[in-house]
């Protein structure tokens, strides 16, 4: 019984443990990733380079149909563009970055549903956007892997530069070199796992594998390693639980794996310790007597 | 107790500001070995301008700073309070060991680090405060904690923005003691600050700014009413002409 609810889906079928593993893999390297952008405040500029993703994506979808290096290479590129350029609107303009980041993405979308529009189906659409984590291949398999470990070995290799350029950037530049190219570096980080993503989760969905297990671990504990890792785990969680749900009641898979997060984000604003509302709410009962 | 070597820092006809308005014009004077400088004035008189300058974070307009061969990131510098996100999670212990930054590069361990960390703690009585993150600290606690970062830091040449801008007396005076036993190193050491009863007890040599250098020597000297009517009427006149241009 429990093994036909929790494992048989599975043990039964190939495309289940596919989506596992590309699911996993996203979220082991997308869990810390997420940790960091909400410690440097650009909560929002996740889901704004997911959308910049999007017209590179159409592009490419519009010069070689649904094919995923085209889609890929497009969505990178766009990916990588739109980083660059909200970097240099902020630093240039007198526009705060998030304003550009808001701007930029708004406009993104639009550009992308009209470009997919323009020659596919409501179906592409729906594809794009929410992806198709039951349908990964091989080639997208491999993608999300080799994402997964590049980003890995990346934010251990550069942790204290990232640590720094977080908390201190300026104390950052004065110490090494290498303090410039941190903001660069981190967001082609983002990008790169976001267009892994969306071959699983789709752009709109990716993001929310970043972001909200992210977002939990901050609740739960003040040590950055360790928030790191419950990121990454809470990630893997919501991944599990949201396919075997999405397998049990035939909802469609990228939001059913990013409602999971969102349970388990809930969970910790709730419960969460030190950072959740009950203990907020006791500790400012405790302060008032 | 090896001596210090800091090369004098000199500055010729330095013009400073941002984004093409001139907040601090041709400062010249030369900074000795072993100084220890107030740099005093009105809000928006250059003091933070010319210290990030100083520091190598802002190219001069005009002119030039000569470090005798330092690069600026062989100064140590303290930024405002407000400029460290003190959200992030980071433990007192972690941050200060960041004091050997440049000395271990971002790759290698801070090995050998853990006793200058120890006693950089102590030396500014944050001892028991190790494992408590910065936003468990209160301001004071976090001064103290940037300057055991400077201690870790170790250079010759320290510059401070407004080191004790909103903290108790009894932090400012530990600090300031801090201070002083960095002067009787040898080190070089430059201060923006408002407190003028610190500069008079605390400070031999000022530098006056007002938009640009009007008095540089002894503090008595420098802090003179008539030196300070001065300062305060081109600060009046500065308040008016931003009103106008309103």
């Amino acid at each position: 019984m429990l093994y036909d609810l929790l494992l048989a889906p599975f043990a039964d079928y190939g495309f289940m443990r596919r989506a596992l593993i590309g699911a996993l893999a996203l979220a082991l390297s997308g869990g810390p990733l997420g940790v960091f952008l909400i410690l440097r405040r650009m909560s929002l500029a996740g889901d704004a380079l997911s959308h910049a993703i999007l017209p590179g994506a159409a592009v490419g979808y519009l010069v070689a149909g649904l094919s995923r290096p085209a889609m890929t290479l497009g969505g990178l590129a766009a990916g990588l563009l739109g980083a660059l350029a909200s970097g240099a609107a902020a630093r240039f303009s007198t526009l705060r970055e998030d304003a550009s980041l808001a701007a930029f993405y708004l406009v993104s979308l639009a550009l992308g549903v009209t470009l997919v529009s323009l020659k596919g189906s409501n179906v592409d659409l729906l594809h794009v956007l929410f992806g198709s984590a039951l349908a990964l291949d091989d080639g997208a398999l491999y993608l999300l892997a080799g994402v997964a470990s590049l980003t890995l070995v990346a934010l251990s290799v550069f942790y204290r530069a990232l640590v720094v350029d977080t908390l201190d950037p300026t104390y950052l530049r004065r110490a090494s070199a290498l303090g410039e190219f941190m903001p660069f570096l981190f967001l082609g980080l983002v990008v790169i796992n976001l267009v892994a993503g969306f071959q699983a989760l789709g752009t709109l969905m990716a993001v929310g594998l970043i972001m909200l297990p992210a977002a939990a671990a901050r609740l739960w504990t003040c040590d950055l390693a360790k928030m790191l890792a419950i990121a990454a785990g809470v990630g893997g969680v919501s991944a599990y639980v949201g396919l075997l749900f999405s397998y049990h009641s035939g909802a469609p898979t990228g939001p059913a794996i990013i409602l999971s997060a969102g349970g388990a984000y809930f969970f910790s604003l709730l419960f969460g310790a030190p950072g959740g509302v009950a203990r907020g709410l006791a500790r400012k009962r405790s302060s008032h007597d | 107790m090896k001596a210090r070597v800091a090369p004098p820092i000199i500055l010729e006809k330095v013009t400073l500001g941002y984004d093409g308005s001139v907040a601090l014009r041709q400062v010249c004077g030369e900074i000795p070995t072993g100084d220890m400088l107030a740099l005093v004035g009105p809000n928006g008189g250059g003091k933070s301008t010319l210290l990030k300058a100083l520091a190598g974070l802002l190219a001069p307009m005009a002119g030039r700073i000569s470090r005798g061969g330092l690069e600026p990131g062989d100064v140590a510098y303290l930024p405002q309070a407000t400029e460290i996100d003190r959200s992030f999670p980071i433990r007192v212990r972690d941050f200060v060991a960041l004091g050997a930054l440049r000395r271990c590069g971002l790759f290698a361990r801070f090995a050998g680090e853990d006793a200058r960390v120890a006693s950089a703690i102590a030396a500014v009585g944050l001892a028991g405060c190790e494992t408590r993150t910065l936003d468990a600290l209160s301001g004071g606690q976090m001064q103290r904690a940037l300057f055991a970062r400077l201690v870790v830091e170790d250079r010759d040449v320290i510059l401070l923005d407004e080191p004790f801008g909103a903290i108790d007396a009894a932090t400012t005076n530990d600090l300031l003691d801090l201070v002083a036993r960095w002067r009787a190193e040898g080190r070089t050491i430059v201060a923006a600050l408002h407190e003028f009863d610190i500069v008079r007890r605390a400070f031999p040599r000022a530098l006056l700014l007002a938009g640009r250098a009007l008095a540089w020597g002894e503090t008595a000297e420098t802090l003179s009413a008539q030196n300070l009517d001065a300062a305060r009427a081109i600060a009046a006149q500065d308040t008016e002409r931003r009103a106008d241009a309103l």
